[in-house]
Parts: structure tokens; sequence; C-alpha cells
């Protein structure tokens, strides 16, 4: 069978020369069917060793996957990039439109190096590339302004991404993101510093391009069987109804919210800040990724009266997830959703990430009554639960960065506490702020030993609930699955699939949509790439220093009691132990 | 029949209806679709969601130098590739910009009315009627 659908191309750019080319590498794109396994093998060839994240040579990464534009919900692009604020393995994903755009453009992966002298943005239609002047745009105060104005400039309305960054990017904050169409982000581990400090604001990528399919019979079978599980589905509604904020009530009854840094698991008016009442109260419009049906994007209506003069009224439309309610919601004790979304819209306008945002305020919050950092260190700021408005003025104050202690902050918890002290409630894993799952021990030794420090590596969260409720499991156990876990989601983010799909994605699903672009996996095929492109990223991170001995645990999260079974450090050092033997002896998944 | 946007405030952006009119014709991408969405300046304000209106006297079919558009009664147009030579005066002629274009191959791609997108569409935007 011919394998024109395949994806091929790889588009080079270089911001030092202003230069581009594109280089067919369909075999790339064949042995590793997209996303995460191109990009890491492209991280592999073009990231030297130990290098600085914000040097010309370090690179950024783009890639999709074969089923994108093909079969609904593959429209994630996977970024990498050596990560300003763990100095290891930069690994963030997002929808919105950039993966269609990229596959509607031709192209699989985008290579990007070098250093611009001035500050450009890129416009990439089909496979050529313009380099635009973007001084104008630099240090603009909204990253959402930003948008607008490329929006305007630029061709093919429909047909296009537009990402950019913020002043945190430009400021080189390491957990700046990158958003892209307003509303999603590459929002974990820095992306957007990485941006900022090649000069580039922002990329625009456009077209309009036909995917040759040999068995049209067969391709439309199988996108009908997805399409009606991603519409019919049950999980999938709950997603298109509340969205993501159908989480925050039943982690709060489980007592697995985190709430004011941790001090508790449980917030006591959550109910406030739930997905239902966001819903509610301001719900304004949904949204969806390019080519999926689901809709999980929600926006709030926020109407907000000006102070100086009656009846007039500004309206913001600010979307919200559940990490960001957990984040700049339970973790800084705020109970309104308003107070929430005015948080989120800082974050937006500054283009910094939130998750990360709110753990480093909660940090800053507790140290701050502890007396571990002075009143004139806070310059001015009063920190105090629930007070958005303080929380506000020190977000930007990371972005502007008055004094050292602010400076020390915008380097992360991890950077900060270590200088400050309080590591023991410094909630960051492999130097990655945490997530919101206070579930057991299975979240917990997930974040450590997941390649990107993230919930979305293994789901450890959802071991804790689904089996540690019922019964118990020893840590080696823990590591087995979350290992395998791990192994599968590489194929997942490698087709660019939405792990919410996840379970529409069987794996004789994927073995099938494959076989339509005349790419021929048999199920164990399948899941030994998984298993390969898992390692290839952990040699990446061993390269550059990871070892499973040095992760460090804050005392808070034994403290803090779990919801499912006890553990202690000795339980997580064990699991620790065992991940690292797993790699020594090649035993990833068990044979 | 016609195809009709019963409420664009339901649009979601999502674009199945693009793919799969892209679709008809065995192939994926979004060359070859008749049907538009995209945001209504920026995604905080919604969606347009265009569509051909198979205007009962098409200016689209006015304005083609070679004949290739003839009128369908019931209105809309039917598209004869091989007289068509690409100068985008259909396109031109079209005021809710409905004639789209192909770039592989350098023709419109005007909407035949079929309702493909229909069943394609998950939050009820699109409607086949008499």
């Amino acid at each position: 069978m011919n394998k024109n659908g395949v994806l091929k191309k790889i588009l080079y750019i270089n911001l030092s020369t202003k230069s581009y080319r594109v280089i067919n590498r369909k075999e790339l794109f064949e042995k590793n069917i997209g996303g995460t396994g191109v990009a890491s093998k492209l991280l592999l060839e073009e990231c030297p060793k130990n290098i600085n994240p914000f040097d010309k040579e370090s690179p950024i990464i783009f890639a999709i996957g074969n089923l994108t534009g093909v079969f609904p919900l593959a429209s994630k692009t996977v970024s990498m990039f050596k990560s300003p604020l763990t100095k290891n393995l930069g690994e963030s994903h997002a929808g919105g439109r950039s993966a269609i755009a990229m596959r509607m453009a031709d192209i699989g992966a985008i290579v990007i190096k070098g250093k611009s002298d001035i500050p450009v943005y890129l416009a990439i239609y089909g496979n050529k590339v313009y380099f635009r002047d973007a001084t104008t745009l630099w240090g603009m105060q909204s990253s959402e302004v930003v948008g607008k104005i490329i929006r305007n400039k630029e061709e093919y309305a429909g047909l296009r991404t537009i990402m950019r960054i913020g002043r945190a990017g430009e400021e080189k904050i390491p957990y700046a993101s990158v958003i892209t169409e307003t509303y999603r982000h590459f929002g974990r581990l820095g992306l957007g510093a990485v941006f900022g400090s090649k000069k580039l604001k922002g990329i625009m990528i456009a077209g309009k391009h036909e995917i040759p399919i040999d068995n049209s019979k067969e391709y439309r079978k199988i996108y009908d069987e997805i399409f009606h599980q991603a519409t019919s589905s049950e999980m999938m509604k709950k997603y298109h109804d509340l969205g993501t904020p159908q989480n925050v009530l039943p982690l709060n009854e489980l007592k697995a919210l985190p709430t004011r840094n941790l001090q508790s698991s449980y917030f006591e008016t959550a109910e406030g800040i739930s997905g239902e009442s966001f819903a509610m109260e301001h719900l304004g419009r949904r949204l969806a990724c390019s080519h999926c049906p689901v809709a999980c994007i929600h926006i709030a209506a926020l109407r907000e009266p000006y102070d100086n003069e009656p009846y007039f009224y500004k309206t913001s439309m600010i979307s919200y997830d559940y990490e960001l309610i957990y984040s700049l919601g339970t973790m800084l004790g705020i109970s309104k959703p308003k107070n929430v979304l005015r948080l989120i819209q800082e974050v937006e306008e500054t283009g910094i990430d939130g998750m990360s945002t709110g753990v480093i305020l909660a940090w800053a919050t507790e140290a701050s009554k502890k007396g571990i950092i002075t009143e004139q260190q806070l310059d001015g700021v009063s920190l105090e639960w629930g007070n958005y408005k303080e929380y506000v003025k020190a977000i930007e104050n990371i972005i502007e960065k008055p004094n050292e202690f602010y400076e020390d902050l915008s380097l992360g918890v991890y950077h900060t506490s270590r200088k400050y002290g309080g590591e023991d409630f410094a909630l960051t894993f492999g130097r990655n702020e945490m997530p919101g799952y206070h579930t057991g021990p299975a979240a917990y030794i997930g974040f450590m030993i997941g390649a990107r420090h993230s919930h979305l590596d293994s789901g450890g969260y959802s071991i804790d609930q689904k089996i540690l409720t019922k019964q118990n499991l020893q840590p080696e156990d823990i590591v087995d699955k979350l290992m395998e876990e791990e192994c599968w989601r590489q194929i997942l983010s490698s087709l660019v699939i939405c792990f919410f799909a996840r379970k529409i994605y069987s794996e004789e699903i994927v073995t099938r949509s494959l076989k339509v672009l005349g790419l021929e996996y048999d199920m164990d095929e399948i899941k030994k790439l998984g298993e390969k492109i898992y390692k290839r990223k952990m040699e990446f991170k061993f390269r550059e220093g990871f070892d499973f001995q040095n992760i460090e645990i804050p005392d808070r999260i034994i403290e803090t009691k779990s919801p499912t079974i006890e553990f202690d450090k000795k339980f997580l050092k064990k699991a620790l132990k065992y991940a690292e033997e797993k790699f020594k002896n090649n035993d990833v998944i068990n044979k | 029949m016609k195809l009709k946007v019963v409420d664009t405030n339901r649009c979601v952006g999502c674009q199945n209806c693009m793919f799969a009119c892209s679709r008809r014709n065995g192939n994926a991408g979004l060359s070859n679709s008749s049907i538009g969405v995209k945001s209504d300046g920026g995604m905080e304000n919604g969606f347009k969601v265009i569509v051909c209106r198979a205007c009962e006297n098409p200016p689209c079919a006015r304005a083609c130098p070679t004949d290739a558009l003839t009128p369908q009664k019931g209105g809309g147009v039917k598209l004869n590739k091989s007289k068509c030579i690409g100068c985008k005066a259909c396109q031109e002629a079209c005021i809710i910009d409905a004639v789209f274009w192909d770039e592989e191959h350098s023709k419109p791609v005007i909407c035949i009315q079929c309702g493909y997108c229909v069943d394609y569409c998950p939050h009820d935007i699109l409607e086949l009627v008499d």
C-alpha cells in the first residue's frame, strides 16, 4: 500500500540567519509515528549536551502525528525543548488549531534554532517562512492584544494557528508559557522563556492541504466508529458539560484537593468554585480544538464595573480549567469564581504558567506567615489567603522583579525555598511545581518518576482513586503500573491524541487507524514502540543529569493525611529505588 | 434540499463539518471543503459558519467567463471542472465568501447541498431543509 498520507516534511528554521529549509524525512515519521516519538528523536539530534536552555543552539521542536487531520481527536502539538525550569527535558502539549494548521501546511515537525537580533514573529504559509519584525509587539501589556494584531495582519482566518508569548516569556521567566488561539497553552516547563531568549514573539502557521487516502471505504468506517464513540460516550459528555472543573467536588469529597499550600486537602468552600458553580454563574461559551467534536474548553464571561463611572462595565472572556481552579483557587484559599477568574486573566495576559504561579504564591504566603520572608522582601504586597488583589500585585512583581526576592521567586519555588528555607512545604518535584492531586502515593510517585513530572505522564491519581481506595499495593506494584501506562501514553502523544480520548483510542483502534495510512504495526509492535520512545526520553533525562536518587520529597505531602493508603518517605524512596533498578536492568515493562 | 445554518451561537469551532466535506471525496484534510468556520474576530466572540446559500440567480455563475458553473433548479450551481480555468471570478462574485478554493488543483469548491456535513456537526448548527 502506498503511504502518501504519511508525514514527511521537517521545517528547519534558523533565527540567527533568518533562513530555513525543508527536509523530507519520511522514515522518521514511519518509524516513530509522529509527536513525542519524532520530537524526542529530533531533540537528541539537535540539543547539545548540558546546554544552557537560553543558548542560541538550544532548540525548539514542534511535532504532530500521522493521524492529525485524518481522524478526530488527534489535534495536539507536542513541543520539546530543554526546560529552563527543571534544566532537563521540556515537553509540553497544546491543542487549539496548532496541530491541524501544521498538518494543513504539510509540515510534520519544526525545529527552531539560533537567536534573532531583533524581535520577530514567524509567518509560515505552507512550506514558506516569512520573518516579520515584531519590535512593536515586544513589551506589550497583554498577550491577547498581540494575538489580535497578528490575526489582523495575516491571512487564512480559520485555517491557522497563532502562538505567542507574553511579557513573562520576554523576561525569560522559566515557567513562562506559549499561548495559542488565546485559550490553549504550551503551559508547563517554560517554552515561553525559550521563545523569549530567541527574541521570538510568536508563530503563525497556515495551510489547506489534502491528505490522500488509498482505502477510502475503510477510512470512513473507522472514522465513523471513532466519531460515534466521541460523541456518545458518557466520559466525553462530562468533558463537554462541565469540562475538567467537574473534578473539583469529587476530589474535595475524597479529601484530595490541595488547599492553602496543602496544609489541608479539603477546601471548605469548594462548592463555590466547583465546575457546577462556574458553569451556572459564568459559562459564556464552549470551544473545541480543531477536529475534536467534544468541546471541553470552557470560557467564562466576567462582567466587572469600573469604579470611577456608574453603569460602565467591561466584559472579559476567560477560559478556566480544573488545574487553574486548584492552583489559583484552592491553593490560595480563594472561594469566589470571579476572583479565580481575575487571577487567571492576569496569568493569561502576562503569559505565565498558572499552575506553577499558584504553587509559588501558595508557598510564599505560608513562608510569609511563618516569618521566613519579610514584609520588606514582599515590597508592600500583603499575601493573605483569599486576597486575590494582593496576588495580582505579586504576579506583576514576579514579571517586573522590583527586588532580589521577586527575582528569586521568578525562578520557581525550588530555587526560592533552597535559598530562603521552607523546603518542607515547597511543593515541587524534579523542580516542577506540583499538579492538583493529593490522591495518594501513586500520584506522587508519578510526579517523581514521570518524564515531565506531570500528572499526565502516567495518571497516578487514577491508580489512587480506582485501586488504592479498595486495596493496598506495594511501591513496586505502583511503579510497574505507572511505567506501563507511561509507555502506552507515548503512543498516544506520538499520534498526538488528546489524553481525554485515551479510552477511545484503544490498541486496536490505533493499529487499524495507522493501517489506513499504510503503516502496518501489530499490537505487540506498537507497545514496544511506546516503550522505546519512553526510554529515549529518559535517555535524554539521564544525559542531562537526572537521577532517581536525587529526587527531593517535601515533608508536606506526608504530613497532610493521604485519602487512600498511608505512606511515608521510606515507601516513596523504595519506589524510586525500584524505578532506578528497572532502568538499570532494562526491564521497564516487566517481561 | 438546502443547507441551513440554524444557530451559530451553538458553534464551538470544532470544524468537523469542514473535515466531513473534504472527506466526501475519500481523502482527508481540508483542501476540498466548501464550508468555512472561522472566529468572528477572535474566538471570544464565537464563530462565523459560511455555507453556500444556493442563490436562485447565482452571482458566481453569472461571473464565470467560461460557463463552468451551471445554475441548478431550486438554487445553487454545479461545477464543470473541465471548463474551469481557475480565474477566481466566481470567488470574487460571492459576497459571503462561500466559494472556497482548492489550492492543490486550483479550482473552486462549491457546496452541492448534499448535507454530508450535517451528520458530523455534534452541536446541531447545520440542517438540511426543503
